[in-house]
């Protein structure tokens, strides 16, 4: 993999700490500049996010009078208007939110890694082709058929009314139809396990689903716990076919529930906007920055799959 | 020496708990079916039916033995992907060739049931009711449904436009001062919401049998009077009774109506039905559609390969130049640089909407500009594509510093000894072994794109939308076909599917491009 284990090479140029040794002149030409770019690329990462916060925190909560920092002092109101529920049904839409996504996150993962164990340790007929097909098929994703998914939801809740539009169940369904997104990432890491450790099982009298539940997916734990933030991540931002399926106030999930209230009066909800933006985003950067070296890692092993 | 682990067992016979988990996952299976197919075949919803079966007889054929290993771990996943990728791709080539839509989503016998219903007349001893408005919807969509109740025996009746007008057993309904107030599962419309809706409301009509129906008379009252027009079966005519005329099922265009003796359409309704391929020839032959079918299709390309270009120079360059070993503080660099890719989507692209405000927004203000971000085409698909660079770029840094640490340094220190200038060892060296890794990262990141539909309907919603077009200037493909099928103004489901195929061509057509690029095809192992 990419690897910050690569042994320093001994270059012409002075390592670490030259720069007293050398005039500031060439410091500057050969590393100093590159402060400067990358200061700048940090102010454009940073700006978005430093002004959701300081909306938040601004007393006004408008557009009007939102910038980089509250100058109008700072309060907690907005945080709270969103949690008592006063503005929004914001709670309902978290815990909507973690329903969907968590569901679909890890049965996305387990679905995959399932199917990625028998791409990888088992030799059948068809299995070439089914998995050039699981390829070709993820390429045409639900929002692609919104239409028939619609109509097929809205049969299906005439008859199964937990399972219609305007419910958790029928969105999660639709939402599993991905179910084979991480297939190729995780086959991939599957194949990195030698096969002698099955092997070695097996002899001992493990069952093939034994050998899958105690021997290989406890090996890749940390390659699960990011795939399955990714994919929650992924999940989270579902938009569209949230918007058609999800009109009641009670069902929504944050992406649908904080569109409609902020684009309802988009100036006036700013405040209470940013407060519910920063309550999701810092659960989130927290993790990514706790998993950042598997994102690093999985991010190019797993798309170079597909 | 013997092993320290816990004995296991040496036969491969089944465990108990083995044993208990297949007959529990067949026993669900099987009550799962039992329950639903009846209410199933009940609804007539041969297709739901259908999958029903056909699932659980995977499930049975799969795990009630102990044969085909492979299939038992890949049924799961495969279940979910044909019942709600593949299935619907079917669908919806099939819609495409017909009128599905808004007003055409029901049989020819609802139609009819609604074209009668809709001639009632008042007679002078017509029964009058108290009418309330209720809704499974929302209070300014509908579906509406009439609760009425009879002044002189307190009975209470509810009916749709669909379903004939029935009595309603007394504890489902809350009844007040002789009328309905309150109904279980339902939202019951106040008096100012049925006053904004008063217009939709009139239309509304209730069959009660063949020749009679109910009708709203203002906001809280409603009136059984009969049907002028009745349908004959045998003949497949409806006759206005009053006036003797026979209106003929007749062919206008590519749908069916009802039409009278001069071939003119006589009712507005009409019922699903194949068109051929009538929605294709709109898309390609009308000029207008065409036209805006195209340039939909110019800038889903445009927006796509903008963004993944874009996306790629900023995130390699700052690769490139942050990835110097000597300078110090080149991993807090990667923790702030990855935060916009740790964002949900939907919120970098709310947030950022608030940017690109006239006189608020933060871009305007910071530059001194006075500019119609969203108002101006060009604009609007500049900050669309501002914004995504925004979303994207920490993804191509990653990716390209990953790439950049396992490129061995001594090619470019050779190149560098040969006599390279910096510049040309990155650019000749450097650079084409990067792009080999990240090939096919730009290519499935352009067919990410193509379909990216939060990163325009957030943002703009498509706008602006110059002289009152069905397809935004901003409008994407997908987004174009959301709006056709979802958008305001009615739905055209069948026109908005004959969209998706193409879009599927498309799609096909990046995924075998994709798969050349990946040589995905000799990789399999």
């Amino acid at each position: 993999m990419s690897s910050t284990t690569v042994p320093p090479l001994s270059t012409s140029a002075p390592q670490v700490g030259a720069k007293h040794r050398m005039p500031f002149g060439r410091w500057f030409t050969e590393i100093g500049w590159r402060h400067v770019i990358g200061v700048l690329a940090v102010i454009f990462a940073v700006f978005p996010i430093l002004f959701v916060v300081s909306a938040s925190l601004n007393p006004s909560g408008s557009l009007t009078s939102a910038g980089l920092v509250p100058t109008q002092g700072v309060t907690f109101d907005h945080y709270a208007a969103m949690l008592s529920g006063e503005r929004a049904n914001f709670l309902r839409w978290y815990l909507n939110t973690i329903i969907v996504c968590g569901v679909v996150a890890i049965g996305q993962v387990f679905l995959s890694l399932l199917a990625a164990y028998a791409f990888s340790r088992f030799r059948f007929r068809g299995r070439r082709g089914g998995m050039l097909a699981v390829l070709l098929v993820m390429m045409f994703p639900a929002i692609l058929s919104m239409i028939a998914v619609y109509t097929m939801i809205s049969d299906l809740g005439d008859a199964v009314p937990m399972l219609g539009l305007n419910t958790l169940a029928g969105y999660i369904a639709v939402l599993m139809g991905g179910a084979f997104g991480q297939v190729w990432l995780l086959k991939g890491f599957f194949d990195t396990i030698p096969k002698s450790l099955d092997e070695a099982a097996i002899i001992d009298g493990a069952s093939h689903w034994q050998t899958f539940t105690r021997i290989l997916v406890p090996s890749m734990t940390p390659i699960l716990a990011t795939t399955i933030l990714l994919a929650l991540v992924g999940s989270m931002s579902e938009f569209l076919i949230g918007s058609i399926f999800l009109t009641d106030d009670s069902k929504k999930t944050l992406a649908v529930g904080m569109y409609g209230m902020f684009s309802s009066d988009r100036s006036n909800n700013l405040g209470v906007f940013a407060a519910g933006s920063v309550m999701v985003m810092i659960p989130v950067i927290v993790l990514y920055q706790f998993l950042q070296r598997y994102i690093v890692g999985g991010s190019t092993a797993g798309a170079v799959k597909g | 020496m013997t092993s320290t682990h816990a004995p296991v067992h040496r036969t491969r016979s089944t465990s108990v708990p083995a044993m208990v988990t297949r007959i529990l996952v067949l026993g669900i299976t099987l009550a799962v079916t039992v329950f639903i197919a009846p209410v199933l075949i009940s609804q007539q919803s041969w297709m739901w039916l259908t999958v029903l079966l056909l699932s659980a007889a995977g499930i049975f054929a799969l795990y009630s033995t102990k044969r085909f290993v492979p299939g038992k771990y890949l049924f799961p996943g495969t279940f979910f992907l044909s019942i709600f990728l593949i299935l619907p791709i079917i669908l919806t080539v099939g819609y495409s060739f017909t009128n599905y839509g808004d007003g055409t989503r029901g049989t020819k016998e609802q139609a009819i049931g609604s074209i009668v219903a809709n001639s009632v007349q008042q007679s002078p001893d017509a029964p009058r009711y108290a009418m309330t408005v209720a809704t499974t919807g929302t209070a300014a969509e509908g579906p509406f449904e009439l609760f009425l109740v009879d002044p002189d025996d307190g009975t209470v009746y509810r009916g749709d436009t669909e379903n004939a007008l029935e009595e309603v057993p007394a504890g489902d309904v809350t009844v007040a001062e002789g009328r309905v107030t309150d109904v279980d599962g339902l939202t019951v419309l106040n008096a100012a919401e049925v006053n904004a809706v008063y217009n939709d409301l009139i239309e509304l009509t209730v069959p009660v049998d063949d020749s009679s129906a109910v009708r709203p008379l203002g906001v809280n009252q409603a009136f059984v009077g009969t049907t002028v027009l009745q349908y004959d079966e045998g003949a497949d005519t409806i006759t206005d009774t009053a006036t003797g005329e026979v209106f003929t099922v007749g062919l206008l265009g590519d749908e069916e109506y009802f039409v009278d003796s001069d071939g003119q359409r006589a009712f507005s309704q009409s019922w699903l039905q194949s068109v051929g391929l009538s929605n294709y020839e709109r898309l390609f032959t009308n000029p207008t559609v065409a036209g805006q079918f195209f340039s939909a299709f110019v800038w889903t390309l445009v927006f796509a390969a903008g963004s993944v270009l874009l996306t790629f120079a900023l995130g390699f360059a700052l690769a490139l130049i942050l990835n110097d070993r000597r300078l110090k503080g080149r991993r807090i660099y990667r923790s702030i640089l990855i935060m916009p890719y740790a964002i949900p989507g939907f919120i970098s692209l709310l947030v950022w909407s608030n940017f690109y405000n006239q006189e608020f927004g933060l871009i305007n203000q910071t530059l001194g500009l006075n500019l119609n971000w969203f108002g101006d085409p060009t604009l609007a698909q500049t900050a669309v594509l501002l914004t995504n660079l925004w979303m994207g770029f920490p993804y191509m840094f990653i990716v390209s510093t990953g790439a950049l640490q396992a490129i061995p340094d001594e090619l470019t220190e050779a190149a560098r000894m040969d006599g390279a200038s910096p510049l040309q060892a990155t650019s000749k060296i450097v650079l084409p072994l990067l792009l080999v890794a990240v090939a096919p990262l730009l290519v499935s990141s352009f067919a990410f794109n193509f379909n990216n539909f939060n990163a325009i309907e957030l943002l703009t919603g498509g706008g602006p939308f110059p002289d009152g077009s069905g397809r935004g200037s901003t409008d994407i493909l997908i987004s174009m076909v959301y709006r056709i099928a979802f958008g305001g103004s009615g739905a055209d489901f069948g026109f908005a599917s004959a969209v998706s195929v193409c879009l599927f061509i498309l799609t096909g057509v990046l995924a075998a491009i994709q798969f050349r690029f990946t040589n995905v095809l000799e990789d399999v192992n």
